[in-house]
């Protein structure tokens, strides 16, 4: 399959998982809220340019937004992550290995320590942004802003952690020759 | 001029993470201050398509629960004809205080429709339903959406054949409500902590509050009729440093397993509006 044809897949597949799935979930406690669609532009592979990349966090953050009801709320933190990721991965590993030699960032090409820590800080960032973008309009103490993001980040781990497990992806050495 | 091409094409990529910023976050305070996004009406029609898709299969697992709610609310309508009533006594005879409805039409002020609601969630701050009904069926912004059991929320978008609907359990959304047994009035709102529950702020502590006390929409608030059902008082606390109640109130609807809702039109709110905007500016 190729990349682009897996990826527009992928696009469907993440919004529908978390419109339809995730957010019909009874909520447990408001500070509680799964989110796990934004790991889809974590996987998009390491040759897109910076700024496609933003675009296409930018898109998918705002078809998301359209089936919530909230356009923008979910666009920004999509596209900082999606700014962000590029300086992450150049800072945890090696230029001219892995970036050249695999697709995209996975526990495979990566390793679990810097995959899971490149994990741990665009979901932090992504759920600060959102958090605080709520917190802003509602005037609530301090203590919603740590506490949801807090809780959030916890639930999304481990939903990450879950997806990762279940779709373990092999990530194709990638040669000259291709 | 160079420099500021070389300072454009050396920072492109921040400059462009910036205007994307700027773009979101324009969306999202424009919406949150007029209710009308950008694309709104194109996107909710998708949307709206492919939560009727989803909708046709989760339909089946609450038809017991709303068949339930719609049967209920029937015998409660049943209750109210006038035939159901005959005192042993034949000298008595009971009579319709009002002309024949036939003649009454002209001045009927709500207008019902009925809608399916094919999308919605709980799970947010801000919670929307997608109702199957849009503006070519006549739904317009603002209109009153009601439950068999109560008050469900306010249209605040519409596209050709979808309408969202900002439900009670929204943080911006509020409605004038009173207390059915004193008649003293307070405001409607949510605090976004549990599903179940809102608060009504604005009740005088001299008012007598009790648990189980009945909630209703009063007369005042413009687009919901009065007198349909918002919850009943669960607890109230007593804040010393304020004259007023805060009660918290069992909502009547059960959001989440909300299936046709009626949406209503009030005729008479544009009138109500262009008086009340004229009064404005005489007061200025």
């Amino acid at each position: 399959m190729s990349d682009l044809l897996k990826n527009m897949i992928r696009f469907a597949a993440f919004i529908l998982v978390q419109v339809f799935i995730l957010h019909k979930i009874p909520p447990l406690h408001r500070f509680v809220v799964p989110y796990i669609y934004f790991l889809y532009i974590i996987w998009l592979p390491f040759s897109i340019s910076r700024t496609w990349l933003m675009v296409i966090a930018f898109v998918f953050g705002l078809t998301l937004d359209y089936f919530l009801g909230t356009p923008g709320l979910h666009a920004a933190p999509c596209v900082l992550i999606a700014y962000v990721r590029p300086f992450l991965v150049n800072m945890l590993i090696r230029q001219e290995s892995t970036e050249q030699s695999y697709g995209s960032p996975s526990i495979h090409s990566m390793g679990w320590a810097p995959y899971g820590l490149l994990v741990f800080v665009l979901t932090l960032l992504h759920h600060s942004y959102l958090v605080a973008l709520e917190w802003l309009q509602f005037k609530e103490s301090f203590f919603y802003f740590v506490g949801k993001v807090l809780a959030s980040t916890a639930v999304s781990m481990v939903l990450i952690l879950v997806t990762e497990l279940l779709f373990y992806r092999k990530e194709r050495y990638r040669t000259n020759a291709a | 001029m160079r420099n500021i091409f070389l300072f454009v094409r050396r920072y492109f990529n921040f400059l462009f993470f910036l205007a994307l910023q700027v773009l979101a976050l324009y969306f999202l305070f424009r919406y949150n201050r007029f209710h009308e996004a950008a694309f709104m009406g194109v996107a909710s029609e998708v949307t709206g398509r492919i939560n009727e898709r989803y909708n046709n299969v989760d339909h089946y697992f609450k038809l017991r629960k709303s068949n339930e709610i719609l049967a209920r609310e029937n015998l409660y309508l049943r209750e109210r004809l006038r035939e159901n009533y005959q005192p042993a006594d034949t000298s008595v005879q009971l009579v319709v205080d009002s002309i024949r409805v036939d003649s009454l039409l002209k001045f009927q002020k709500y207008h019902y429709m009925e809608a399916m609601v094919v999308g919605g969630f709980v799970t947010t701050q801000t919670n929307f339903y997608t109702i199957h009904r849009g503006s070519n069926q006549g739904v317009r912004v603002d209109m009153a959406v009601i439950g068999p059991t109560g008050i469900v929320g306010r249209v605040v978008n519409v596209s050709n054949n979808f309408a969202t609907v900002m439900s009670v359990l929204s943080r911006q959304f509020r409605v004038d409500a009173k207390l059915i047994k004193s008649g003293e009035r307070g405001i409607v709102g949510w605090d976004g902590e549990s599903t179940q529950y809102v608060q009504m702020r604005n009740v005088p502590k001299s008012t007598e509050v009790k648990r189980g006390d009945t909630v209703m929409t009063s007369e005042l608030s413009s687009i919901f009729p009065a007198n349909i059902m918002v919850g009943t008082v669960d607890t109230f606390q007593t804040d010393p440093s304020s004259n007023f109640y805060t009660l918290k109130l069992k909502t009547s609807t059960n959001f989440s397993t909300v299936q046709y809702v009626y949406v209503v039109q009030n005729s008479q709110l544009e009138e109500q509006k262009l008086l009340e905007a004229a009064t404005k500016k005489t007061n200025e």
